[in-house]
């Protein structure tokens, strides 16, 4: 049964806690307040009590269906395990209770960690520069091409107006490269899911900022010509930009910088396993190449002679967010890297293995656009006359979040599945017995049928939003 | 699926009914049932200029928002405004109540003729 709303439980008169006697002078709210700022009538807040409010979010917490519940296969947004050790790191008071007006002087263990974690990501890129400041992986899009904008307007070269998208791009990345200013251009795909490096010679010209790659690409296939695509931007005075979503498919074996790219973001709070997805903020981590270094977001963190200082880089695009960055993710990527050393790049060997372990099982019931192993997430499609919206309904009857359903746009009936590195072969037993039941199940228009919700009229929640009561 | 015989088609699943020099346009059944349930349509303004192949907006429905291309160049005289308050009625009634844009259209384009479409239906099948 789906909860009712706290509203519903609210009698009139009662209290969950009631305030002591004020210890100084009452005084009337309209002696001190102007009237724009007081209200006409009293606010329409539930009355209940201490019990009934526990109850209540209790109640609805167990209806939530998270990492920390049930197998999560989201693809193209890594929902993984977030080691408990991060969290203690993250919780640590000198950590947790920093305010980000203190002086540095206060915060040098802060300001230390962030180097090192900036140095960390230095060493897993290639690139000799890094920021930490945007907020979140599209946040990351934008600081990367919006410091590409002001590199050809430094630069005197006002005729850069078009950034090239592939086909199997994530859909920020145009509308980042339209925020940015911008014409978004496409690049179809060739028979292997790959940019069509001939498309991609033919579009390239003078007016080229960027092109905008994912590697592996949404498809979950490794971008193979990336070097080639690389020299071709180049030549052309145009820079490679390369979204970082999907970097848990290479830690420790393939350096976006060794590949060509010029300037990446990294997803701090899905590649080093920060909560995310209606938990913790992003973090969307920049690193570039000493040619775009400069126009960094202020601030940077710099050290001299053991002191660490926030700068601003030279000709910096500015700042991105209100203070340096959201800095617990930045612990818990830390901690998490630290955790893992040398052997980080395991992480990606675990990721890669389970995706073609469930791409393997799959196959001869769902099909694969394209052959051949996949990095760390795989695209299937239904069999014939099974929609991919069903299987994902019949997943959640059978215990198990749904992957992220019609994407890649261009697969038809897309199921996206990314089983990260920390889940078992058991679980992966599991969700694939699922899938192929589901591929059976004559029944599967009806499902959910155990999920306190069931189908939900979608057309008209969107076009009807109700986003207050 | 429903391929009228009177229309023009696109590789790109938009139809072309030719009356004079009016060309009305809007997305086929086919189109309509990949998309799924169409929730927004983003439409152009009267009097805009299209070339061939323009994008001249868009179509989001409960799985994915998808351009429209015009099959002709031309300018645009009327659109057909009550897909904002309704967009189901692309659903509904893909060639009638559910037509997209009218374009008085300049000079000739390739169309796929309706045997032409259900073939290509037929391959990506």
């Amino acid at each position: 049964m789906p909860a009712s709303l706290i509203r519903a439980k609210s009698r009139p008169g009662r209290r969950g806690y009631t305030l002591p006697a004020p210890d100084v002078p009452e005084v009337p709210p309209e002696k001190i307040l102007p009237e724009g700022a007081l209200r006409k009538e009293r606010p329409d807040l539930p009355e209940v009590d201490e019990p009934t409010v526990v109850r209540h979010y209790t109640n609805l917490s167990r209806e939530n269906w998270g990492i920390d519940t049930n197998f999560y296969p989201l693809g193209s947004c890594t929902m993984k395990h977030n080691p408990r050790a991060n969290e203690a790191a993250a919780a640590i008071p000198g950590f947790a209770r920093l305010h980000p007006l203190q002086p540095e002087e206060q915060v040098q263990g802060a300001l230390e960690l962030m180097h090192r974690l900036a140095a960390f990501l230095s060493e897993v890129s290639g690139f000799p520069a890094v920021s930490l400041a945007p907020l979140a992986g599209a946040q990351g899009e934008l600081t990367s091409i919006l410091m590409i904008r002001k590199y050809f307007e430094d630069a005197g070269d006002e005729g850069r107006t078009t950034v090239l998208i592939p086909a199997t791009a994530h859909g920020t990345n145009p509308a980042t490269a339209a925020m940015a200013g911008f014409k978004a251009v496409e690049i179809g795909l060739d028979e292997r899911g790959c940019v069509d490096v001939g498309e991609l010679e033919e579009k390239v010209d003078e007016t080229t900022a960027a092109l905008m790659i994912t590697n592996p690409n949404t498809c979950g296939v490794y971008e193979r010509n990336i070097e080639e695509i690389a020299s071709i931007l180049h030549r052309s005075g145009a820079f490679l930009y390369m979204d970082g979503a999907n970097m848990n498919a290479n830690l420790g074996r393939m350096r976006p910088s060794d590949a060509g790219a010029d300037i990446m973001h990294f997803n701090l709070h899905k590649t080093f396993s920060t909560p995310h997805g209606g938990g913790g903020p992003g973090s969307g981590a920049i690193a570039c190449s000493e040619r775009l270094a400069p126009f960094r977001p202020d601030p940077v963190v710099e050290e001299r002679d053991g002191t660490y200082r926030l700068v601003r880089p030279e000709k910096s695009i500015g700042r991105v967010g209100a203070f340096h960055g959201n800095f617990g993710q930045m612990v818990r990527a830390w901690s998490y890297i630290r955790m893992h050393g040398p052997d980080l790049k395991e992480v990606s060997d675990l990721a890669v293995l389970n995706a073609n372990y469930v791409r393997a099982r799959l196959k001869g019931t769902y099909d694969s656009p394209y052959e051949g192993p996949c990095k760390h997430e795989v695209v299937v499609q239904p069999p014939k006359g099974v929609k991919a919206l069903d299987v994902a309904k019949g997943l959640i009857d059978r215990g198990f979040h749904p992957p992220t359903i019609y994407f890649p746009l261009v697969v038809k009936e897309a199921l996206l599945i990314e089983p990260t590195e920390t889940e078992s072969k058991e679980t992966l037993d599991d969700f694939v017995g699922a899938m192929l039941e589901i591929a059976q199940d004559e029944r599967l228009e009806e499902a959910p049928t155990h999920a306190p919700v069931r189908r939900v009229d979608e057309a008209r929640a969107a076009r009807r939003l109700k986003a207050r009561w | 699926m429903n391929v009228p015989q009177d229309l023009k088609y696109t590789r790109t699943h938009e139809w072309v009914r030719i009356e004079g020099d009016i060309a009305t346009i809007g997305i086929t059944d086919h189109a309509q049932d990949e998309l799924g349930d169409v929730v927004f349509v983003d439409l152009p303004e009267v009097g805009t200029s299209l070339s061939p192949g323009d994008s001249f907006g868009s179509v989001e429905s409960v799985k994915a928002v998808s351009d429209l291309y015009s099959p002709l160049g031309g300018e645009i005289t009327e659109v057909n405004s009550s897909l904002e308050e309704s967009p189901e009625k692309i659903n509904e009634d893909p060639y009638g109540e559910g037509w997209i844009i009218r374009l008085r259209y300049s000079g000739e384009a390739e169309l796929l003729s309706p045997e032409d479409y259900q073939r290509l239906l037929e391959e990506e099948q």
